[in-house]
Formats: C-alpha cells, structure tokens, sequence
C-alpha cells in the first residue's frame, strides 16, 4: 500500500513551477492617498495665509533666536544631568533595605512630582526670600539673591524636578535586571557597589535609555518655562522680537524649525546609545546603522561602477 | 575528621514562618566532593547558599578553615559582617548557579576576567591569559569573544564554571548545575565537573545526576525536610540507604 502511493507520487508529471503572488495591499495605497491629499490641504493653506516666507527666513538665522535655542539645549543637559544623577541616587535609594533612607527618596519624589514644575521654577527663583545667605560658616558667604541668577535657578528647578522622575524610570529599569546577576557578582566577590556599578546598571540602561530619551525631549520643550523666571532661551527671544515687529507667526515657526532640528540630533544620539548598551541582548549580530547602511551601498555602487 | 575547610553547626534557617533548614551539620575535608541528594523543599539549595553568605542564617554557625562564615564572633553574641567583609570571604568560595548567571552584557571572557580584575585587581592582560586557559580547559577555547545569549545552555555553563575558578576558590559550590540544560548537554558540563574533582578541588554539589554522584562523590548526603537524614559514601548511601526516605526517593529517581 505505502510502496504504492509512494510510485504514484513519483510517476505523476513533475509538479509546474508554482509563481507566489505577493498580496495586493489596497488599504496601503488609500491610506497613503489621504495622507498626501491633507499634506497638500495645509501645505495650500500657509502658502495662502498671511505669512511672509522671506521673514521666516531671515529668521532662521537671527543670532538671538540662535542664542535662544543654544542657551535652551544648555539648559536642558546641565537640567539632565542633575536629573540623571539625582535619578540613579533617588533610584539606588528608594530600594535600600534602610527605611530611613528609603522614606526619605519617597519624600523626594512625592514632593518634586507631586507640585506643578512652573510652582518649582517660581520657589528657586524667589529663595532668596527664604534663605536670604548662604554659604559654609567660616569658608564663604554670599548674598541668595547673587548666587541665584535665572539660570541657575531654571538648572537647579527643572534638574530637581526631572530627578523626581528619572529616579522611577531608573527604579524601574533596576528591577527589571534579573536577581540571579547581583547573586553572581557577590559570589565572585564582588561588593554592592561594585555590582551595582558593574552588573546592575548597565544592564538596566536598556530599559532606562528610551523613556530617559523621551523626558530629554521633553526637557528641551519644558526649558521654555523658565522664560517666567527671566532666562532669555529661543521662546523669550522669539516674543520680543514679535512683540515689537508684530510678525508673530513668522517668529513661531522659527522656533518650531529649531526645536525640531534639535530634537532630531538628539533623537540620533538615543539611537547610537541604545545601540551600545544592547550589546549581548541578542544572539543576532545587531542590523547595520543607517550610515553604515548608506556606506555599504554606495561601497557596492563604487565597485559595479568600476 | 583531619583537615576540615568546612563545618557546618547546627544551621537553621526560616523565611518567616517556614523553617528550611532544622539543624544541618557537615563536615567537609579539603578535596574532598560531597554531593547533596534531596527532594526539592528539603532545603540543599538554601543550604548551599548559607555557605557563602547569599543566605543569612537564623541560628548555628558555618565555617570555612578557621574563620566563621558571613559573622564575627564576639562572646555569646554572633555579629553580621559587613558588606565589604562578606565579599572578601566570598572571594575563596566560588559558585555555580542552575541558570547559569552570567553577565549577558559581556563576553564570555569579560565575564571570566571580571572577579579578578574589579575585586582581585589583577592586571587585565594576567587575567585574559588566565582566562583564556580555564575557557580551553572548559573545553571552549577560541570562543572568548562570544556573548552568552551566542553560546548554549552547557557552553554557558561550562564558561560559569570558568567564571568561578578564575578567583582560584577554595571551595566550589555548585547549586543543580545540569538541571536547566537540555538532556543531551548534560554530560559536557559533568565531565568539566569530573575532571575537576580529580584535580582535588574542594567541592559541594547539589544535584539530581546520581550517576554522577556515584562516579565522583567522596561522600553523598541526602536531605529531608531541612535536616541531612543520611550520609556516607555513595556505595553507603546509594546502594543501601538506610533511611526509608532515601530509599523512596532513590527509587523513584532510577
């Protein structure tokens, strides 16, 4: 019975080659349709509004609007950097087995997330109220309202704020890191410093980096808040001008343009950092950068051109 | 006994209401394999780990040569060491782990050097010539660069093996080494495990391979229920398990 069909199968005609037929994808194409015909839609209503393209472009490369976006991107790593440091410690913190230690990170982070940032910024700005010296007895002394010029109140405002929220993120990518990794790295020895600086974080980066990417857009948009407080960044910048030469849409999308180059450039810097720290994550080699990408193409250009 | 590098005084240990282990006491000679045989819950695995310190204890005492592990001794009272003190004991204990543990965001080499190198400060170039040794002779040599999630369960864990001899321990706690690999890797990690016992490594393991316990073991001890109801040498235990539970465990393991 079996040696049979086996003989049928083998004596029947050899089989066509089978064509596949990929599917047609109809809703792609509909979809793609509306879109251009919206983009078309806006792209017809600014070119009929009331805006003076050549003012937008002279512009763009207005000095103090340019000082504005650079004074903001400042503002936003020195903010960052006191938020990531002030995250990781709040973060470590928050899971130490000492409850005095604990309850005071949870204090941090009620206080720095439970309060609205615009509040915060007004508090630092106006401490001098407060305290109105400061310094080490015996070592220096300064008058509050010296020491805390704008920006250094927006940097230590937006910084204390943002650590109230990285320190969760960073908690959270701490727990994410499988127990058995800090039991490995003290039975060869290591101490809870070590691993933690060794073992735990980096692996923890993985999970930190892309909402940490996330809040530093975030943080570049928030530094416009600290034109309350009397930091010229490119929003500040961008209403006195308008305010004088009444060209207030022109001014607006300049800034947009800006905001938006400079969260692109950061937007590549994430991605060349989750690269690194997802080192081992696969068993796969990771895919080839866009640059990488581009060279390989146009090395394989080169060659078939020769 | 002569030369003892491990005794073990009446342990106990509970997690919360639960008490794991009842009153353990060992002794373990230099060179010498004991293998820990038990059903799961009879608390082998706790008991391992109360040997380095991974575990606090609830009462009794450990101690490797004549130092008490984990606490310093100051009259009647038992005080816990500090972080600093208990890894610089852990660093003579090294430690097998079932899952294997390793560090997945190094190689497989950066994983062997990283003890040496952060807690012995040896010189990184010493510590890669090392490794690169102990990788050949856990039978991967030429994989240093290979990350783990590349290797399989019994190459990872044959280069956790490595990662643990490269302190150059004392002793080697292997906690069910084989019993997350897939059947048929099994015996690659046991032979790296047999040629180091006859090397004159120092070494408790907790496993289910009674074959293994059979070729290898100087000694096998079997656990129920938080105590070490039986010991002996594995013809002892094995073969003429006095203990009724012994006797049905090993019964339903063959």
């Amino acid at each position: 019975m079996n040696s049979q069909t086996e003989q049928n199968v083998r004596s029947s005609a050899p089989a066509p080659e089978l064509r596949i037929v990929p599917r047609k994808h109809l809703g792609r194409w509909a979809a793609a349709a509306a879109v251009v015909l919206l983009l078309v839609w806006l792209a017809v209503s600014f070119a009929q509004a009331q805006i003076d393209w050549p003012t937008v472009q002279e512009y763009l490369s207005a000095p103090a609007l340019i000082a504005g976006i650079g004074l903001a991107i400042v503002l936003t790593v020195v903010a960052m950097v006191i938020g990531l440091v002030l995250g990781v410690v709040t973060a470590v913190m928050r899971l130490s087995k000492n409850p005095v230690v604990s309850g005071v990170a949870w204090m941090y982070v009620w206080v720095f997330r439970g309060t609205p940032v615009y509040l915060q910024l007004l508090m630092w700005f106006n401490l001098a109220l407060i305290f109105p010296v400061v310094g080490i007895p015996g070592v220096f002394q300064g008058r509050m309202i010296d020491m805390l010029t704008p920006f250094v109140a927006a940097s230590i405002g937006l910084g204390l704020n943002q650590g109230a929220y990285t320190s969760e993120v960073v908690r959270s990518g701490i727990l994410s890191v499988d127990e058995g990794q800090a039991e490995a790295a003290q039975a060869i020895g290591m101490t809870k410093l070590q691993t933690m600086r060794r073992i735990i974080l980096p692996q923890a980066m993985r999970v930190i980096i892309p909402p940490v990417g996330n809040e530093v857009i975030g943080m570049l948009k928030t530094t416009s808040l600290a034109s309350a407080i009397g930091v010229t960044e490119i929003l500040a910048e961008a209403q006195h001008i308008y305010f004088v030469n009444n060209r207030i849409m022109e001014l607006l999308i300049v800034c947009a343009v800006w905001y938006l180059g400079a969260v692109s450039v950061l937007s590549i810097g994430q991605y060349y950092l989750e690269r690194s720290f997802a080192k081992g994550s696969s068993a796969k080699q990771l895919p080839p950068t866009p640059v990488q990408r581009l060279k390989a193409f146009f090395g394989t250009n080169r060659k078939a051109m020769r | 006994m002569s030369n003892v590098l491990v005794r073990a005084e009446n342990v106990h240990k509970s997690f919360g209401a639960n008490d794991v282990l009842k009153g353990v006491d060992l002794e373990v000679a230099a060179g010498e394999v004991v293998c820990l045989l038990g059903a799961s819950g009879s608390g082998k695995s706790t008991f391992l780990r109360c040997i380095n310190h991974l575990e606090t204890l609830s009462q009794g005492r450990i101690w490797i040569g004549d130092e008490v592990v984990g606490y310093r001794q100051d009259g009647n009272n038992l005080h816990e060491l500090s972080d600093k003190e208990a890894s610089r004991q852990r660093r003579n204990i090294g430690m097998v782990f079932q899952r294997f543990n390793l560090f997945p965001h190094m190689t497989a080499l950066e994983n062997i050097i990283e003890g040496p190198v952060q807690v012995k400060k040896q010189k990184p170039a010493e510590a890669r010539q090392l490794a690169s040794e102990l990788l050949a002779r856990v039978g991967l040599a030429g994989r240093e660069n290979a990350y783990p999630r590349q290797l399989s369960g019994g190459q990872q864990q044959r280069v956790a093996i490595a990662r643990a001899l490269a302190m150059k321990p004392e002793l080697m706690l292997f906690d069910e080494p084989t019993s997350a690999l897939d059947p048929e890797l099994v015996g690659e990690v046991l032979d790296v495990m047999k040629d180091l016992a006859r090397s004159g490594l120092t070494m408790i393991v907790v496993t289910h391979e009674i074959g293994f316990a059979k070729e290898v073991a100087d000694r096998v001890a079997f656990m129920h229920n938080g105590q070490i109801v039986e010991i002996g040498t594995p013809s002892e235990v094995l073969d003429n398990p006095q203990h009724e539970r012994t006797a049905a465990f090993l019964s339903r393991v063959f």
